[in-house]
């Protein structure tokens, strides 16, 4: 599929569709991935939005991209969509440069924020719009617009403006557009950010099924990191104009490999200071706020290293501060001494804030699995919070 | 408007109707005494056409007249099409050198005195030896109406999303497709709009117009004020009645179509 001409050619791309496809194993040349970004960077005046980034993501994936505004993650997606030229690095799609192919010759789509929808043209020639650009039959049209209004059940409102939609349908013809060409790849620029909460969280299940039910690669650009953990397959989280890490979901929040990522995504406890001691995997970390921490640590470090621990708060357990359960728990290897500061009960889990002895605040979630309050701690009781030295990180600082 | 009428205070209903007659007696007199029969313009004489028939008689009147509205049409195509490119390129081509310059050069026929611009027309014309007549008119309301057109369709194109034509593009347009089959229809509203706008500013001149005309190609504006100078005739107010029900439906026709170009919200009403 690395050779094929970006029009639209409808038996041909039905082909590169279903060997896209990860279940399908017979392309021999599957190691190159589908999409090579080489040291790309794109420079806006003085600032320059994405700095010399690498990534490969290959044919059937759905990729998200995840950062704060501003971060350079829609300047990168606008590259692939051939809206930016960068200014240094390739972008290979199949193998192929596509720096010299403009926009409407590449076989990507992409769906844009506010939706671009055309506010004079019905839902069916906003969906047919593409189509007939590519020079599809009439005939072939039809069956690929019906086909789409399907997939993104819009059946009835083929004659409707953009304008007599609501939000949530707007977005679903959005959607059927840029899937209509059936490009290699989708490019979605926040594509739930308009919706409601409720709406958003089952749209993303919807983009979750059509990305697998038609083997498409999807690349999504976000803010919001449940919506990119939910749907996306592997995420690279950006600052700053860089991909400060690219992971599996688990991975990014469970391993983060900094401290900006750990803190970017999901909640965290910090604690800064510097290695002491390292033996058996195990590395003992002098805090400033915290004591001695004991964290598992596979990598050798150099003593007197300056690192930071990271910790979940649902991660850090709370138990009754007292000698009996202290030595009852005696496999909890970090404790951490302090008074209940403040309880926010959210529903499904609890936080605690608790003021350790040193001054510093470690937050701690529990999740309330059942409906009595049977342990619960209340406003300025001691508690002992721990954690094993599994649940700790090590972060070079 | 009609049942708000009545919860207005017997203040308010004043007021608006001493505004209304301010700004409308003067017209509504004109079209009553067009009708006039008598031959003294401020005698009433009973109801008549007479002066509408003597217009359709009056050889001169009716060339002026037809001068009048194929300067007006032409001028404003002429207009409309500068004007819609100077638009477009104020608008899309955002970051180019001389910008701010071109932008406010285009503006200054807006608050020029006219008989500035008629006079330095006039000397160019004469400088270049152009005969003057009918198309030394129509390029001076060329001149004089584009920069109208600009701001109409300016308006609407800035109010339309630069993404909807990278949305063009993305499907497989290229940067002047996208414009012809995106752009250009939702648009296409406040350019009617502003043809319109420039056709009755054309209609109406009457400075640049004697600045630029030549002998024998007077326009209407032009033939009534050089009969006007000779004593009111009740002839001329059957020709302004006539010339204010064009405007008046050019108007309305205007302002509908730049209602219609507003469905997404906000284009400012040119009229």
């Amino acid at each position: 599929m690395t050779g094929e001409s970006p029009n639209i050619d409808t038996p041909k791309i039905d082909k590169a569709a279903a060997s896209a496809r990860p279940a399908a194993p017979a392309d021999a040349a599957a190691d190159m991935p589908l999409l090579r970004i080489e040291g790309v960077t794109k420079n806006f005046g003085s600032f320059r939005a994405v700095d010399r980034l690498s990534l490969d993501i290959k044919a059937g994936e759905f990729f998200a991209l995840l950062g704060p505004s501003g971060c350079g993650k829609t300047t990168l997606l606008r590259m692939l969509a051939g809206f930016e030229t960068p200014d240094e690095g390739r972008i290979l799609l199949g193998g192929r440069d596509i720096a010299p192919v403009l926009p409407h010759e590449r076989p990507v789509n992409m769906m844009f924020q506010n939706y671009a929808l055309f506010p004079h043209l019905s839902v069916r020639d906003n969906i047919a719009f593409g189509l007939k650009r590519a020079g599809m039959a009439r005939a072939a049209i039809d069956t690929r617009v019906g086909e789409m209004v399907a997939l993104v059940r819009l059946e009835g409102m083929e004659r409707r403006k953009p304008d007599q939609l609501s939000g949530g349908q707007r977005q679903r013809v959005a959607l059927a557009r840029s899937l209509a060409r059936r490009p290699k790849v989708l490019l979605l620029d926040e594509p739930l950010a308009a919706l409601d909460k409720k709406l958003r969280e089952s749209t993303q299940q919807e983009l979750m099924e059509l990305q697998r039910s038609l083997g498409m690669t999807f690349i999504v650009v976000t803010h919001d990191q449940e919506e990119a953990m939910t749907m996306a397959t592997r995420i690279g989280v950006m600052n700053a104009g860089r991909l400060e890490q690219v992971a599996t979901p688990r991975d990014l929040y469970e391993a983060p490999r900094s401290r900006w990522v750990a803190e970017f995504v999901g909640d965290v406890n910090l604690f800064d200071g510097e290695v002491v001691s390292h033996d058996h995997h195990r590395l003992t970390i002098a805090t400033r706020d915290a004591g001695n921490i004991v964290v598992a640590e596979q990598r050798q470090m150099v003593t007197g290293t300056a690192v930071s621990v990271a910790i979940r708060p649902e991660k850090v357990k709370l138990w009754h501060h007292g000698p009996a359960s202290d030595a009852g728990h005696s496999h909890a290897v970090n404790r951490l001494a302090g008074v209940v500061a403040d309880v926010s009960y959210l529903g499904g889990s609890t936080v605690y804030r608790i003021k350790l002895d040193s001054g510093t605040v470690v937050r701690s979630s529990m999740t309330n699995t059942t409906r009595l309050d049977i342990h619960t701690y209340g406003v300025s009781q001691r508690v002992l919070a721990w954690f094993t030295p599994d649940d700790g990180v090590v972060l070079e600082r | 408007m009609a049942p708000r009428i009545g919860q207005m205070s017997r203040f308010n209903i004043t007021a608006l109707a001493l505004g209304m007659a301010f700004l409308y007696l003067p017209i509504v007199i004109l079209v009553i005494y067009s009708f006039n029969d008598s031959r003294l313009v401020t005698v009433w004489g009973g109801w008549s056409l007479r002066w509408y028939h003597e217009f359709f008689n009056d050889r001169a009147m009716l060339d002026a007249a037809w001068m009048s509205l194929r300067v007006a049409a032409l001028s404003a195509t002429i207009a409309t099409l500068l004007g819609t490119l100077a638009a477009v390129g104020l608008v899309r081509g955002e970051r180019f050198r001389g910008r701010a310059l071109f932008s406010g050069m285009l503006y200054a026929p807006l608050v020029m005195p006219e008989v500035i611009s008629g006079l330095s027309l006039l000397l160019l014309f004469v400088a270049l030896n152009a005969e003057r007549g009918f198309w030394t008119v129509t390029i001076a309301h060329t001149t004089l109406t584009m920069c109208f057109v600009t701001v109409v369709v300016q308006s609407r194109l800035a109010s339309i999303d630069r993404s909807l034509e990278e949305a063009a593009m993305d499907l497989g347009c290229d940067p002047v497709q996208a414009f012809l089959r995106v752009t250009l229809p939702l648009i296409v509203p406040s350019i009617v709009a502003g043809w319109m706008l420039a056709f009755t500013l054309s209609l109406d001149d009457v400075v640049i117009a004697s600045f630029t005309t030549g002998p024998g190609s007077a326009t209407l504006p032009i033939r009534i004020y050089s009969e006007v100078r000779l004593g009111v005739k009740p002839g001329i107010n059957a020709i302004s009645t006539m010339v204010i029900a064009l405007i008046s439906v050019v108007i309305v026709i205007a302002s509908l179509a730049s209602k219609l170009s507003g469905s997404q919200g906000k284009s400012a009403a040119p009229l």
